[in-house]
């Protein structure tokens, strides 16, 4: 185990820095910084000169390296639009994104894992072919899309939720569905298939026939092995909802580093654009390794392949 | 299957087998069934996007600004000259939703055909030398999956500017990571195969042995996997153009009606519960095909 996280560790370093090249030229490619900062009207002498004032004649590769190791000490620049520093910005605005992902996560688990384990117990059987056909046609069905008519349904409808904004825990409720209920499908299936898989093997069998309580086995044996390779996923999942909150932010205007990040890609704010790609790229990289520890453990044959 | 028959044990192994038998009869139909029904209403949609300048009551573009918001038919003073009424600029909306088709049609079927052929090269190359190269492009893989889809086309299409064109660019170069990751797996399984090795012993080049051994025998998951493929980058488009920076206006991209219908939300909600449906609709559909395809071409993947 020990062996195999340090060859994980190394390997998420490499792909954090290859990730971190990405982020940087790919925005960096997508517009002239220099231009953005003098101004529309300005002449080549003031871009020039603000080339210069922001180091941007020197060589990509080195402002790629200024850039990297000011953004380890937190530094990310300024906003071309914003009075804060990127970093200030994105602190600021993080913690909405966070708690929306959250919040989301948890709706796909509450929904996911009780009718996982509903149609593993009776497999073939009407809750378990309905809960499957929900979730085939709720993947089929655009994230922003039921946002909207979310909103119209129980904020302009029934009045039961605010429509926008992120002032208080009732303004989480809808979008968090929203966030949710696109990541239930593969939680669902993957707790059934560990749940039949688990229900089959022997020590369910012994622990049902010294005639412990069927909830009791169900709960203590099966589901808690059954949760592990759940949990894994969910935490890939958590990743995924940070890059659909980017969409979930704009449709009901919360404040957080997806509606930053959307704003800041109309108005071509660079520094803005590569400190949330980034950020979110790093978050990615780091649920995937806790996933893939997650599932090395349980699984030893995944440590030496 | 993972039948639990220590609860209600099958004494007559005849029985068992029927029972076992009429199951697996209902499997296969019942995959028929989402083959037929996804089939025919994605059928039905091609037909309608390919035919579109026949079946469009209206032209999609023709603005006409004393006619702005007309209710659909199922609601008081519709126009029976447009069915399903007109949008904020006066276009009929039944004309617009068909040539809309035609977008995310068109948008779907290049992704995947430029996805698929990415990630079925670099996949089949991983799996088939293994070694340093499996490492490089697991290592590629990697990558890719730890890029936040969403984030990374919207950065990219505002660098190159909203078009069909760069959105299919963009989804495609995305959009293969799931190609290289199960051909990857596929090929390594192929290639230890015996009529594998024949191939090799006989003095077969190795571009013959992945095009006329290989290739074939793993061909089955690219089909289904494309079919998902082409759900997804629907769905992208329309976040896409839902947020601005997709297909630009005046094409009528359904993620661009569901946009620019918004304003519209509190008091002609149906202005975005039309293209919103037709978008869910054809999702469906295409996902129900691969679902089909999938438990048809491989049944022991369907879990």
């Amino acid at each position: 185990m020990l062996n195999f996280t340090v060859r994980r560790i190394v390997l998420v370093m490499l792909v954090a820095l290859t990730v971190s090249v990405i982020a940087f030229f790919l925005v960096r490619l997508s517009g002239d910084l220099a231009t953005a900062l003098a101004g529309e009207d300005a002449n080549a002498q003031e871009i020039a000169d603000i080339k210069k004032i922001y180091g941007l004649d020197r060589p990509l590769i080195v402002q790629y390296a200024d850039w990297l190791l000011s953004a380890l000490r937190g530094d990310f620049g300024a906003s071309l639009y914003f009075p804060e520093t990127v970093g200030e910005l994105v602190a600021m605005r993080l913690p909405t994104t966070l708690l929306l992902a959250f919040s989301g996560l948890v709706v796909s688990l509450l929904i996911g894992i009780p009718f996982g384990v509903i149609a593993a117990l009776k497999p073939d059987s009407w809750v378990d072919r309905i809960s499957m056909s929900i979730a085939v046609a709720g993947q089929a069905i655009p994230t922003f899309w039921m946002g909207l008519m979310l909103m119209v349904l129980f904020g302009l409808i029934l009045r039961l939720t605010p429509i926008s904004g992120d002032e208080s825990w009732q303004h989480f409720i809808l979008p968090a569905f929203t966030l949710g209920y696109y990541s239930t499908p593969p939680i669902m299936r993957l707790t059934r298939s560990g749940m039949l898989e688990v229900l089959s093997a022997d020590y369910i069998r012994t622990a049902y026939a010294k005639g412990l309580k069927p909830l009791r086995v169900l709960f203590k044996h099966a589901l808690r092995n059954a949760v592990i390779p759940v949990v894994a996923l969910a935490s890939v999942q958590f990743g995924h909802m940070l890059s659909g909150a980017i969409v979930i932010e704009s449709v009901f205007a919360m404040q957080g580093i997806g509606y930053l990040a959307w704003e800041s890609i109309l108005r071509n704010d660079i520094a803005v654009i590569q400190a949330i790609l980034l950020i979110v790229c790093l978050f990615y990289v780091g649920l995937t390794f806790i996933s893939d520890l997650l599932n090395a453990w349980l699984d030893p044959r995944i440590r030496v392949s | 299957m993972n039948d639990i028959s220590a609860d209600h044990p099958k004494l007559d192994p005849d029985n068992a087998l029927r029972s076992n038998l009429t199951k697996h009869l209902f499997r296969r139909i019942s995959a028929h069934n989402s083959i037929l029904i996804g089939g025919g209403v994605l059928g039905a949609i091609v037909l309608m996007a390919l035919f579109a300048p026949l079946l469009a009551p209206h032209d999609p573009f023709s603005q006409d600004l004393s006619r702005r918001l007309l209710p659909p038919f199922w609601m008081e003073d519709n126009n029976p000259k447009h069915i399903l009424g007109t949008d904020n600029l006066g276009r009929d909306y039944l004309s617009r939703l068909i040539y809309g088709a035609q977008i995310s049609l068109m948008i779907g079927v290049c992704t995947a055909i430029i996805s698929g052929i990415i990630g079925s090269a670099l996949g089949i190359t991983a799996g088939y030398f293994g070694g340093r190269i499996d490492a490089v492009i697991t290592f590629i893989i990697t990558t890719r999956l730890s890029m936040p889809i969403v984030l990374v086309a919207l950065a990219v299409v505002a660098l190159v500017g909203g078009s069909l064109h760069a959105v299919i660019l963009v989804l495609g170069f995305l959009l293969w990571d799931r190609y290289a990751v199960v051909m990857r797996s596929a090929t390594q399984q192929a290639r230890n195969m015996d009529y594998v090795s024949a191939a090799r012993a006989i003095g077969c080049p190795t571009w013959r042995v992945v095009l006329s051994e290989i290739f074939p025998n793993v061909v089955n998951n690219l089909i289904v996997i494309a079919t998902f493929e082409v759900a997804h980058a629907i769905l992208l488009e329309a976040s896409l153009s839902f947020l601005g920076l997709g297909v630009q206006p005046p094409d009528p991209s359904w993620g661009l009606m569901i946009a620019e219908g918004k304003e519209f939300l509190l008091f002609d909600p149906w202005v975005i519960t039309i293209p919103g449906i037709a978008l869910s609709i054809l999702v469906l559909a295409v996902n129900m095909l691969g679902d089909g395809i999938r438990d048809v071409s491989a049944p022991e993947n369907r879990n």
